[in-house]
């Protein structure tokens, strides 16, 4: 298999190509500008499109019309460019249209910096826009992954009819490494969507897409009928990595970028003779519990890192299900937590467990 | 027997949801007669607004999408990309397009997007109960401007086809009203023109229809057409702005 040296934002364009993306609706913002780059030059040579939108409201409502009529689409943004697409993220929710929009993240709030954060993680898999709706929620934390789990993220949401956000960060965006491409024949066969609207003829019934119900009672079986959806996604896709926990007593939690720091802090934590170990998610909705479960037995605390003031850390302490004192380390403002640093708030916890 | 008028079956056979004497039902009509003699029912994506058509695509006999309010020509920008052979159109009152979705329908125009905009002026918001619109009238009373629209506070009325026509992308644009028998039948045939100029390839085409509220208005259906009439036209003119470059050699 071929191996080259690719950037994340790129890996996100190559990795959406080869699982039959051709349609993409965009806007620039830093840090993630490269993938549209990629994609204005990639799309046309594999006859897709690529189409530069007036905002992120109208992007956003591109990729609803696209995913109406039956496209593989996607878009891309960081943090104040993804808080525009809410409303359309919410409608696309409402209306069971499958996408996959991908949040490369910067600090905030408001114009914040261009530097690299993690503070969108409520936004991403707490809602973000109105009602009662979830997103299917993947972070990368290689270039590698990027470019495996795009193809995951276009089967995620055409299985469930789903927008599915994967969820990277300035740090990702920007880091070249060696990858190999998933293969990638140029033509796939891809489900059919027999729901989309491509006008009746051959079909000769209607295709409405809408997410309109005036009756209450009506709204509620269809909010009742996404739940179990959302039920069925929290059975069938939670994905997570653990390095070194068997044995662990000090367990380290953190995605994406975060938990290649933690790693490294794990490592040297275990050179110094604290057991240590780390849970990845991989899927942040659904949050994998299973990992924590199974750590149980031997963990004296839990860590939690992340680049904010601490927002998966309330999943965390959930899972953890008040049986083991979890704590948390982060900064914020776009300041990547160095491994030393984590290492050595990670001793102090040690040693007051 | 001679059948000679029936219910085109460009509308499903749901009753329409309007107030007594709105023109919204009219226009649908137009649209759906258009459809079904250019016969392109069968290829047509319909794209519905938010506000009192809302429910369009419970009347449209053809594929329908329902937008969020103002979105309608980004959706469909996203369907026409998607499936470039067929008929694409959005269905749109002037709050949804001339207020929240200025930035939709300029962006769409200025691309050429091949698509057929249904603009309903009706110079009030209908659905959420009679506020101001970006076309309410100077002097006309509504439930957000109780003492009439002032220019000091509230701005002037927006002429979206006037506005639009100097778009390069926007290959046709006119202004119809559905006020009398003739200004129906009139308003078919720009109707018609529009979807004509979709199908030819040649960008971006808008009609803006000047349409009633008796209700919002506070008037009967009669003196509604007759307000329409009067006050609307003079501010906002009939007639075709905008046409196909190829027309205009022959004009
Ligand atoms: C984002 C958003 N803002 C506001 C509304 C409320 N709303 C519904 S219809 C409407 C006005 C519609 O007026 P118009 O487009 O003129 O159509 P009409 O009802 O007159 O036919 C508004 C403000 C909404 N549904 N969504
Ligand atoms: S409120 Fe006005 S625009 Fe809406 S249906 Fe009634 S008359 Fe027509």
């Amino acid at each position: 298999m071929p191996r080259v040296l690719m950037k994340g934002n790129e890996a996100f364009g190559e990795g959406a190509i080869r699982a039959g993306c051709r349609y993409f609706f965009g806007y620039p913002i830093t840090p993630q500008s490269e993938l549209p780059h990629y994609l204005a030059r990639r799309l046309p040579e594999v006859g897709g499109v690529y189409l530069q939108a007036e905002s992120e409201v109208a992007a956003i409502n591109m990729v609803y019309g696209a995913a109406a009529a039956g496209a593989r689409v996607m878009t891309s943004s960081s943090s104040p460019g993804i808080s525009l697409m809410q409303e359309g993220i919410s409608y696309l929710a409402g209306a069971e249209l499958p996408c996959v929009i991908v949040n490369v993240m910067r600090g905030g709030p408001g114009l914040g910096n261009i530097a690299p954060a993690q503070s969108d993680y409520f936004q991403a898999v707490k809602g973000g826009g109105h009602g009662d709706y979830r997103l299917l929620c993947l972070a990368p934390s290689s270039v590698q992954e990027i470019l495996d789990l795009m193809g995951l993220a276009f089967d995620l949401a055409d299985k469930y009819r789903n927008p599915v956000m994967v969820l990277g960060d300035g740090i990702l965006g920007q880091m070249m490494e060696p990858v190999e491409l998933p293969p990638y024949s140029g033509e796939l066969k891809l489900p059919p969507k027999p729901w989309a609207t491509t006008g009746t003829a051959g079909r000769g019934t209607r295709n409405i897409i809408n997410s309109l119900y005036i009756e209450p009672e009506e709204l509620e079986e269809v909010n009742l009928r996404l739940k179990a959806k959302y039920r069925r996604m929290e059975e069938e896709e939670k994905r997570w990595e653990t390095y070194l926990l068997e044995e662990a007593e000090l367990v380290l939690v953190a995605f994406g970028t975060m938990a290649r720091v933690a790693r490294a802090a794990v490592e040297r934590l275990r050179e110094e003779g604290i057991a240590a170990g780390l849970i990845r998610p991989i899927t942040l909705y659904p949050f994998p519990d299973a990992p924590f479960h199974a750590a149980f037995s031997r963990a004296r605390a839990f860590l939690v890192v992340e680049m904010n003031l601490g927002q998966m850390v309330e999943d965390v302490r959930l899972a953890v299900e008040g049986r083991c004192p979890v704590h948390f380390y982060g900064r914020t403002g776009g300041v990547v937590p160095t491994v030393a640093e984590v290492v050595s708030f990670a001793k102090e916890v040690w040693h007051k467990s | 027997m001679r059948v000679l008028f029936e219910r085109t079956r460009g509308l499903t056979s749901k009753p329409f949801h309007y107030c007594p004497g709105c023109t919204h039902g009219i226009i649908h009509r137009l649209v759906a007669e258009v459809l079904v003699e250019l016969d392109v029912l069968e290829k047509t994506v319909g794209v519905c607004p938010v506000g009192c058509a809302v429910f369009a695509y419970d009347y449209f006999n053809c594929d329908m999408i329902e937008a969020a309010h103002g979105r309608a020509p980004a959706v469909a920008t996203g369907v026409k990309r998607v499936l470039p052979d067929r008929v694409v159109f959005t269905y749109q009152g002037d709050g949804d397009l001339a207020a929240i979705g200025t930035a939709e329908i300029v962006h769409a125009a200025a691309r050429g997007e091949k698509i057929t905009t249904i603009f309903v002026n009706n110079a009030i918001y209908g659905m959420t109960g009679g506020q101001m619109a970006p076309t309410t009238l100077l002097g006309q009373k509504t439930t957000t401007t109780p003492f009439g629209r002032r220019a000091e506070e509230a701005g002037y009325p927006l002429r979206v086809a006037e506005m639009l026509a100097t778009i390069e992308g926007a290959a046709y644009v006119a202004r119809v009203a559905v006020n009398s028998p003739k200004n129906v039948i009139q308003a078919k045939r720009v109707i018609r023109r529009a979807f004509e100029v979709q199908l030819a390839g040649l960008g971006f085409s808008l009609v803006e229809v000047l349409s009633t509220c008796p209700t919002n208005w506070g008037m009967s259906p009669p003196e509604a057409l007759r307000w329409l009439e009067e006050k609307m036209i003079p501010v906002y003119p009939l007639g075709e702005f905008k046409v196909p470059r190829k027309e205009e050699k022959h004009a």
